[in-house]
């Protein structure tokens, strides 16, 4: 009998040990195994994205560039779908029955699947959406989200505004905030300030019962969360400047900067040919995109004011004269001969007809590529160095730090570097040691190997109407109604080139002036502004030479420093010129006196070959 | 000894035990308003809602314990053939005079309540256990005793499965092994019934040819490790055919389940694809509803599985994916363990009785809870096959909380008298 009683021992380790084991098994369901959670979630919640409201951009005076417009995509969730009418939600949304099939295999196959959501139909149009709304009740597993699509009441800035698309897969692999489908700003503002303006998504989690019936919202929505609104920006831009200045660019290439130098602010950012931004919205966005981007000659999704880098030509000849008196070898009373050229080279560079020798101001308010070509040499052969490569590594550190040879550091979208040649690209071309001032003369007229973005070109007027110093160009100034947002704190940082004698900038701008006044730029003055400016005929290897213009103005207090270039269109003067002072004018005094000139811009067509009525005088 | 010098019905009663049996009850009458809630009866006392009936069924549970208590400890013995006999018959005449219920021949109704008999056959075939083992000129070990036994547990399995067709109802006398086993049953049959089901498992996992061959050849090695005389040769022989013919056996019997039980096995065994929507759905959703309550549980009636019905059955065979959901692990840990340290401290109990009625009863009672716990909390994480028993004080229905309560109680009162040894 006790031998028996011992048995209870084994009984009660049976007990125990079922319980370990059945605790054991309830500790890998529960806390060790994520996949039952998952399960759960997946079939008693659903999860309702609300999409928060994109933000509002405006311009510098308040005026709407971009607004949303209410939109509704037709959801699906393949495996809820219970004996519907499929003609009658084909009536409904106006696609056939076979358009029906097509988007339901869609739905239902990878990526997609019938256990997830899905778009069934893209942006239905309020009207369509009041008739379906109705009778949605009996398409069961269909159901309505709203987006918002972005509007562009000015049709204006549509490099700089930029556009937004569906992430893709590579998206949301990067960003997990993303969920395919989702729009994000894919180019321009939209694109740099895409955290500001997307706000951020609110989840609803919805319980269901095993009927997917909606049981209310989970924990009371503690766990919801709600969706906080992107924030509106403030754009630098002149609204009415850059329809102006689109206006005068219609039918040419090339692109337009306008900056503010006192505060960097970008004014007007105009790219030609351009395209309406409410083009690449809705759901004619794929078809439209592709006629954009496959239009190879007019290229209207090229983005010219920050992506196209240009020879500078001859309006580099400024940061010459600087980085000359800078570096102690001109003074305004330097004089140089010119035969129609450069007399070292046997007359290359080639220069025009004026009167020679010429001292600074004149050489720059004639633009003298003789002069300037020795002034470039005086720098490389500056005895101060000895060595041709200390002072060009001289030249081009001085010429870098007017924020030109590498981005600027605006805000703007997909910003190219431009270049200025170095010390090792040379070597590599000529050989170490084999090159010297003459080999490279060209760079001191702004050609060779040297390429400025027209907004870098900008910059640099703007750097020397502000005799040194510059804001980096921006083109949003507050967000959220906030000036002092954090990401903004960048452009409230004065910068300095490596010439801050002021005198030297004096100088450059008088032969500025000079150039307005009786020089390559005579015939553009602004009737009651002074302003000071600089032609350029950028060679162009490819074709017809380039038309550059860079001013600023009023000469006494500058408000505006502008560069314009006109592809393919000859003197700096014959149409980048006038359209800077257009723009100046229009800038500083809100009309325009000059009403001729403001028509023959307008008209000029420079792409679809034809021929434009010659300037009346001829200038450089 | 002392005389019954105290004649308070409480006298002597473990306390520990009623305040566990307590404590389940009332946890168990929270599960059951979370899993059913309705918000628009949302009163846990509302008597349309199955909260509300349950209380009642606490009550008159409370009401029967305390009957149990009144009654002479000696009735019990006195009557256990009788109490045996009364229920085989009412088991047998139910089919007959019941109303049938969802197809479901085992129910008395009484208008909005149904009693169901074969839930208090345990109790009764408990009793007249302990009746024929308790007599001093009994050994277990004669065959004739053990036939008797037999019959005392298999007329009311047999009964209750042939006749009632409750496979769950029925499989519950295969617990009192446990008390057999205490009282000496052979230990060859406790591993004869375990190889059996360890080789129905196999036959059913592996193709037979290779268990035969397994088979073999672990008699070969058995053989080569032992003393090599005739006796041994032929104890070896014997079990391997033993152990061939049930794996023979196993698909035999399978073949005659009926479809949904060979399917519980094949979802339980994962056996071929299980299609989560039809066959495996219960316990795919037991086990999600459990699983989703992760450490801590949602909290109590923040539950969705449960709640909004994913779960089949979540008040009553089902009402531990309840706990698990809103408890999590901590809370279905606790019920587990407090269920366990009411059997164990019943089989410490029972160990403690002078009468030997009194012990095999009490061995009686710890194994159907066991029992009850393992198959019902089992199927529920996917470690045994579906089988509808309810999880003891835990589960809705006012029969089987009566008859659990009977159950413990008629212990109680036993217990309460332990020093006393004729019975």
């Amino acid at each position: 009998m006790n031998q028996l009683s011992d048995r209870k021992y084994i009984i009660i380790g049976v007990f125990i040990l079922v319980g370990l084991a059945y605790i054991s098994r309830l500790f890998y369901i529960q806390v060790i195994n994520d996949s039952y959670k998952l399960d759960a979630r997946n079939q008693a919640f659903r999860y309702k994205t609300e999409f928060p409201n994109r933000g509002y951009i405006y311009d510098r005076n308040n005026k709407l560039l971009v607004y949303n417009e209410a939109a509704y995509d037709l959801m699906v969730l393949p495996k809820e779908i219970k004996n519907i009418d499929t003609t009658d939600l084909c009536q409904l949304l106006g696609i056939t029955k076979e358009d029906f099939l097509k988007k339901m295999k869609k739905a239902t196959q990878s990526p997609n699947s019938p256990r997830k959501e899905s778009i069934f139909e893209k942006q239905l149009s309020p009207t369509d959406y009041a008739s379906l709304q109705e009778r949605l009740y009996r398409f069961p597993g269909f159901w309505v989200q709203s987006r918002t699509l972005r509007k562009y009441p000015q049709k204006i800035a549509a490099h700089m505004l930029g556009y937004i698309g569906e992430a893709d897969k590579e998206m949301t692999e990067k960003d997990p905030y993303y969920n395919e489908g989702d729009y994000i700003g894919i180019s321009g503002v939209e694109k740099t300030y895409e955290k500001a303006l997307r706000g951020k998504k609110g989840m609803h989690i919805i319980m269901k019962d095993v009927n997917n019936r909606d049981m209310g919202s989970y924990m009371n929505g503690m766990y919801d969360t709600l969706a906080i609104p992107g924030k509106p920006l403030k754009s630098t831009l002149d609204a009415d400047l850059q329809l102006y200045g689109e206006k005068l660019m219609q039918n040419k290439i090339g692109s337009v900067v306008a900056i503010d130098p006192q505060t960097g602010e970008v004014l007007a950012l105009i790219t030609s040919p351009s395209y309406d931004p409410n083009l690449l919205v809705g759901r004619e966005r794929a078809k439209n995109f592709a006629k954009l981007y496959l239009d190879t000659i007019a290229v209207p999704l090229f983005n010219r004011a920050t992506m196209a880098s240009y020879p500078p030509g001859s309006t580099f000849k400024l940061v010459m004269a600087l980085i000359g008196q800078q570096e102690g070898v001109l003074t305004p009373e330097t004089r140089y001969q010119c035969v129609g050229g450069y007399p070292p080279l046997g007359g290359h560079p080639k220069c025009h007809n004026h009167s020679s020798p010429l001292a600074l101001y004149d050489a720059i308010g004639h633009s003298c590529n003789s002069y300037f070509s020795y002034v470039f040499k005086s720098i490389i052969e500056n005895k101060k160095y000895h060595d041709t490569y200390k002072a060009y590594q001289a030249w081009r550190d001085i010429a870098l730090s007017f924020n030109i040879g590498r981005k600027t550091g605006s805000d703007l979208a997909n910003e190219l570097r431009g270049n200025i040649p170095s010390i090792a690209y040379y070597d590599k071309v000529f050989g170490k040691g084999s090159w010297h001032a003459s080999t490279v003369i060209s760079l001191g007229i702004g050609q060779n190997e040297l390429l400025v973005t027209p907004l870098q070109n900008a910059n640099i007027v703007a750097i020397i109407a502000n005799k040194g110093w510059y804001y980096t160009p921006h083109i949003i100034k507050a967000i959220g109604n906030n000036e002092n947002d954090t990401t903004l704190a960048r452009f409230k940082v004065k910068h300095y080139t490596m010439i801050t004698d002021t005198a030297i900038y004096g100088n450059v701008i008088r032969g500025m002036s000079d150039a307005v006044q009786s020089g390559t730029a005579a015939a553009l003055k602004i009737d009651g502004i002074d302003f000071c400016a600089k032609t350029g005929t950028a060679e162009n290897p490819h074709g017809k030479d380039h038309s550059v213009f860079v001013a600023f103005a009023p000469k006494g207090n500058p408000r505006i420093a502008i560069a314009v270039l006109v592809e393919n269109a000859g003197f700096g003067a014959a149409w980048a010129g006038p359209i800077a002072s257009l723009m100046m004018e229009k800038y500083l005094t809100g009309k325009i006196k000059r009403p001729d000139l403001e028509k023959r811009m307008f008209d000029g067509d420079l792409i679809h070959n034809v021929k434009p009525s010659p300037p009346k005088k001829k200038t450089r | 000894m002392r005389q019954k010098s105290n004649t308070s019905i409480f006298y002597n009663i473990d306390w520990v035990t009623v305040f566990l049996y307590l404590i389940l009850i009332i946890m168990g009458w929270m599960n059951i308003y979370s899993a059913v809630y309705n918000e628009d009866h949302n009163a846990i006392t509302d008597m349309s809602q199955k909260y509300g009936k349950q209380m009642l069924w606490i009550g008159s549970s409370l009401l029967l314990a305390l009957i149990i208590l009144i009654i002479d400890e000696n009735f019990y013995t006195a009557f256990a053939y009788f109490i045996f006999g009364a229920f085989l018959l009412a088991n047998i005449a139910v089919p007959f005079l019941g109303r049938e219920v969802k197809g479901s021949r085992s129910w008395f109704r009484f208008g909005d309540f149904g009693i169901q008999p074969a839930e208090f056959m345990k109790f009764a075939a408990n009793l007249a256990l302990a009746k024929f083992l308790s007599n001093q000129n009994i050994k277990i070990a004669d065959y004739k005793n053990t036939f008797i036994t037999l019959l005392i547990i298999g007329i009311p399995l047999i009964i209750i499965k042939v006749l009632q067709d409750e496979t769950g109802l029925a499989i519950v006398f295969v617990a009192f092994i446990f008390s057999l086993y205490r009282e000496g049953l052979s230990v060859n049959y406790l591993l004869l019934g375990f190889l059996a089901i360890v080789l129905f498992v196999l036959a059913l996992l592996i193709n037979n040819m290779y268990l035969f061959i397994i088979i073999a050849t672990l008699c070969t090695v058995a053989f080569l490790f032992v003393k090599r005389n005739r006796k041994n040769l032929f104890l070896i022989a014997t079990a391997g055919l033993i152990a061939c013919s049930m794996v023979k056996g196993t698909s035999t019997v399978y073949e005659h389940m009926e479809p949904h039980q060979k399917v519980r096995i094949d979802v339980l065994l994962g056996r071929g694809t299980v299609n989560l929507k039809k066959e495996g759905y219960n316990v795919n959703q037991a086990k999600i509803a459990i699983g989703s309550g992760g450490f801590w549980g949602k909290g109590y009636l923040d539950g969705t599985q449960t709640k909004y019905d994913f779960v089949p059955e979540q008040d009553t065979d089902f009402i531990f994916c309840t706990v698990g959901e809103e408890w999590g692990f901590v809370g279905s840990s606790l019920v587990i363990i407090l269920e366990l340290f009411l059997i164990i401290r019943i089989v410490f109990m029972s160990e403690r009785q002078r009468s030997p009625f009194s012990r095999i009863y009490g061995y009686g009672v710890a194994s159907i809870l066991f029992f009850h716990l393992t198959i019902n909390v089992g199927m529920t994480i996917g470690l045994a096959p579906v089988i509808g028993i309810p999880l003891p004080f835990f589960s809705y229905g006012g029969s089987s909380l009566w008859s659990f309560t009977i159950l413990l109680f008629i212990f109680i009162k036993l217990d309460s008298h332990r020093l006393q040894i004729l019975r």
